[in-house]
């Protein structure tokens, strides 16, 4: 568990497109993370320990049979526009998932469609990228996959990361929630704030490994 | 060590027309900076995908051109996938036929949709006989010792 500092940045990347696949997979690996590349998807949920129901499924590659993780996923990179499930489908399946919805998305598109973009913001992803992507957008994603990593190593300061951005906000706004709440909950009343910002879902602040664990509660 | 320089500034000329007259975009010079010593064969990887599928895709164009009813939908989704290619490698006037391909298609328009697929052949077969030429420049100044110039 020590190790978890030191260990790479885990990225899937979902393309249907074998160039781009190519491109994307260059890309993440010259920015020092590892990559699993598929071509839809489906075969995303899969390999997330889901099925096309969102449904887990242990016995798929990246959970072991003891549903300890094996292949932690830090980020998903998807392309928007695929042949049966989209990229948007996929961001929706995912974020509805209790066991994956902590795992940032980020949407690729070719098309600058503003509605598109708001649409994918809100449902969570936390970065809308026009392709060709290139080295440059690769940066964004360290700070996104950095957040979850810190709730995984220290969960008793889950809230420090995210608490620097919201609390200042929060004290003009509402006062008395910083005194009389508990932490979850003054993230909570940030969630819609923040939405169309950074993507963050309520769920986000709980402390929770970045995806794979099948969580019971 | 004339030949190298020779060769050199005859790549250097080359690819400079390549992006002067519009069939490379910046997107070229992007792959080549993915590109080094630990993946020196990157480009031509790209490159040689990007002409197997887009033969299978121009193939499958002209089959869904053909037919009796033409899926127009179907037509759309080969060219956006020709589009994505395209532009994933910086091949800037193949992807500008596409845009103009995609518009044919949502007009359901034959002839419009027939004619870029002739303007996407030539556009794409024009490409690709040029970075060809581009490869062999640069395997020619490798076999003579030098190292190819950094296009910036």
């Amino acid at each position: 568990m020590g190790m978890a500092a030191e260990s790479q940045f885990h990225v899937l990347a979902v393309d249907d497109n074998i160039i781009e696949r190519k491109l994307i997979e260059r890309l993440l690996k010259t920015s020092s993370y590892q990559v699993t590349t598929v071509d839809s998807g489906s075969k995303a949920l899969e390999f997330l320990g889901l099925d096309e129901h969102g449904q887990s499924n242990p016995n798929q590659p990246s959970v072991s049979p003891n549903n300890h993780q094996e292949v932690e996923v830090n980020l998903i990179i998807t392309d928007y526009c695929m042949p049966g499930m989209t990229g948007y489908d996929l961001l929706k399946k995912i974020k509805e998932s209790t066991s994956l919805r902590n795992i940032p998305v980020v949407i690729m598109s070719s098309e600058n469609v503003p509605s598109r973009i708001t649409r994918c913001l809100e449902e969570g992803a936390e970065e809308f990228f026009l392709k060709p992507v290139r080295l440059s957008d690769m940066n964004k994603l360290r700070p996104h996959m950095m957040k979850t990593k810190v709730k995984d190593q220290k969960p008793e300061i889950q809230e420090e990361e995210e608490e620097e951005e919201e609390e200042t906000p929060e004290v003009f706004q509402s006062p008395q929630h910083h005194h009389h709440h508990q932490q979850q909950q003054l993230s909570n009343n940030n969630n819609k704030r923040k939405a169309t910002e950074e993507g963050l879902s309520p769920d986000r602040t709980r402390p929770r490994y970045s995806g794979l664990t099948v969580v019971s509660n | 060590m004339d030949v190298i320089v020779q060769l050199q500034a005859q790549f250097v000329e080359y690819t400079t027309s390549l992006y002067r007259e519009g069939f490379l975009d910046d997107q070229f010079t992007q792959l080549q900076k993915l590109q080094d010593e630990s993946n020196p064969d990157f480009v031509v990887e790209v490159v040689r995908l990007f002409f197997e599928d887009s033969e299978k895709l121009l193939n499958n164009l002209a089959t869904a051109l053909q037919q009796q009813c033409v899926d127009y939908k179907q037509v759309d989704a080969h060219v956006h996938q020709f589009k994505g290619s395209s532009s994933s490698i910086g091949a800037q006037r193949v992807k500008n036929v596409c845009v103009a391909f995609r518009n044919y298609c949502e007009e359901k328009n034959l002839e419009g949709c027939l004619r870029c697929l002739q303007q996407a052949k030539h556009e794409y077969y024009l490409m690709k006989s040029k970075l060809e030429t581009l490869f062999r420049l640069e395997q020619e100044i490798l076999a003579a010792g030098g190292s190819v110039p950094m296009m910036t």
